[in-house]
């Protein structure tokens, strides 16, 4: 069974890749940042996933303007980083796992997340720089990944309810997965912060205690903000959070926020690190005995699990 | 087709998506080298090659991030323009908000107390 262990939401902005090259993790500007990672690896060393979900946006790197897909699933092998133009050192490439990437994407398509399949893909810093966070040191990262990419780039962006929900999603599939791994979703960006404009260099502290408070507790309740209000409050950039809201919707058992480490400024950006603990539930569909069930559990497809899912009715929104 | 006009925030809609594509293309093609150096031996030529309109390539001319902004630019594909410039996000932060850079760190700074 794949186990959900939790969920890291962390900043990825680009100039965190400079200050990890040249060594500055203990500068007066950056240690209040790079310390609250502390806690981070002191989890990640006692969980020991296998496999790590990110939930990112890509700033055109993969992807460009002409096609841009609202969510895309990899399914590549490897995840290479390349230049990207703004003069970060260019990262080591990230292993796959294309298994449970197809798993990931049968399910998504088959619960009505019309998602674009990529077995070619490029990942930016919103990637790599949350792995080299998390993951700190020479050699391999010592986890696979699937990388997930939401577009909070170009208007319209998907919902925040639209983004739990693939979160959610995600995390039934995992919770259907059969595969004995432990899982951990990473959600990266924001906080508050805006690069354009007259507003450029907006952040909103109160806000964004807000948002990590809700996204423990109650990530619905997030939900009542529109795309345009919540950007209002978040800063134009501020919305790579619907990144935040799918890492927490994946997290499908009880959740308790285990670590938090919030700092004004990272370059022009609230940089914010949360843990979020999950405990998966007793299998709520237990197995009838009639679904395609092996020893290991569930596989998703037994019918409670299907009437559940049906039943669950999207939040409409903005 | 901007409801909710938000002061001092522009929101890449789709009609900044269409009049911004020439200028976007080239910014994206910056994540070259190769390309960033062509762009540097002559400018003129590089904004020509990618169709850029005479506002776009104007405001390329001025490094003025707002007129490219008001020309569709995408700030994340500015971003890597004003790079070539040796512009950061904060010296852009600061063109486009009229303070010294030293002044924008600072309110970036009071943001967390
Ligand atoms: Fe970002």
């Amino acid at each position: 069974m794949a186990r959900i262990i939790g969920g890291i939401g962390t900043t990825h902005v680009p100039s965190i890749g400079k200050a990890i090259a040249d060594g500055k993790q203990n500068d007066p500007y950056w240690s209040p940042f790079f310390r609250g990672f502390d806690r981070v690896h002191q989890w990640l060393a006692r969980e020991k996933p296998d496999v790590a979900v990110v939930f990112y946006n890509d700033h055109g790197l993969n992807f460009f303007l002409d096609k841009l897909p609202t969510f895309a699933v990899g399914a590549a092998g490897e995840y290479r980083n390349e230049d990207e133009g703004w003069g970060i050192p260019v990262s080591k490439s990230a292993a796959g796992d294309p298994d449970l990437s197809w798993h990931l994407i049968n399910h998504l398509v088959g619960d009505g997340f019309d998602i674009t399949i990529c077995q070619d893909m490029l990942v930016d810093h919103a990637v790599t720089i949350p792995m080299a966070l998390m993951w700190p040191g020479e050699g391999a990262w010592p986890v696979r990944i699937v990388p997930i990419s939401i577009n909070t780039v170009q208007h319209p962006l998907p919902s925040l309810a639209r983004c739990l929900n693939l979160g959610r999603s995600v995390g039934r599939a995992l919770d259907a997965c059969d595969k004995d791994i432990k899982v951990v979703v990473v959600g990266t960006g924001g906080l508050s912060h805006q690069l354009d404009g007259e507003r450029a260099g907006f952040i909103n502290k109160e806000f964004d205690l807000l948002c990590m408070d809700e996204l423990a507790r109650n990530p619905d309740a997030l939900t009542r903000y529109t795309i345009p209000q919540f950007i209002e409050l978040a800063g134009a950039q501020g919305v790579e959070f619907l990144n935040w809201m799918a890492m927490r919707g994946a997290l499908t058992g009880t959740v308790s926020e285990a670590h938090r480490n919030y700092h004004i400024p990272i370059s022009n950006t609230a940089a914010a690190t949360m843990v979020l603990e999950n405990v998966p539930v007793a299998k709520a569909h237990a197995c009838t005995g009639k679904g395609a069930h092996g020893e290991g559990g569930c596989s998703g497809n037994c019918i409670k699990n299907t009437i559940a899912e049906a039943r669950k009715p999207e939040p409409v929104s903005s | 087709m901007r409801h909710h006009a938000i002061p001092g925030t522009p929101l890449f809609d789709g009609a900044a998506a269409q009049k911004g594509l020439p200028l976007n293309r080239m910014c994206f093609s910056f994540n070259s080298a190769a390309n960033r150096d062509a762009f540097r031996r002559d400018e003129a030529a590089y904004c020509r090659k990618f169709g850029l309109t005479p506002e776009q390539r104007e405001a390329v001319a001025e490094r003025d991030v707002r007129k490219l902004i008001a020309a569709g630019g995408n700030i994340y594909y500015l971003a890597k323009l004003a790079g070539i410039f040796g512009l950061g996000v904060q010296d852009i932060g600061a063109q486009q908000t009229g303070m010294s850079v030293d002044a924008f760190k600072a309110k970036l700074e009071a943001a967390g107390r």
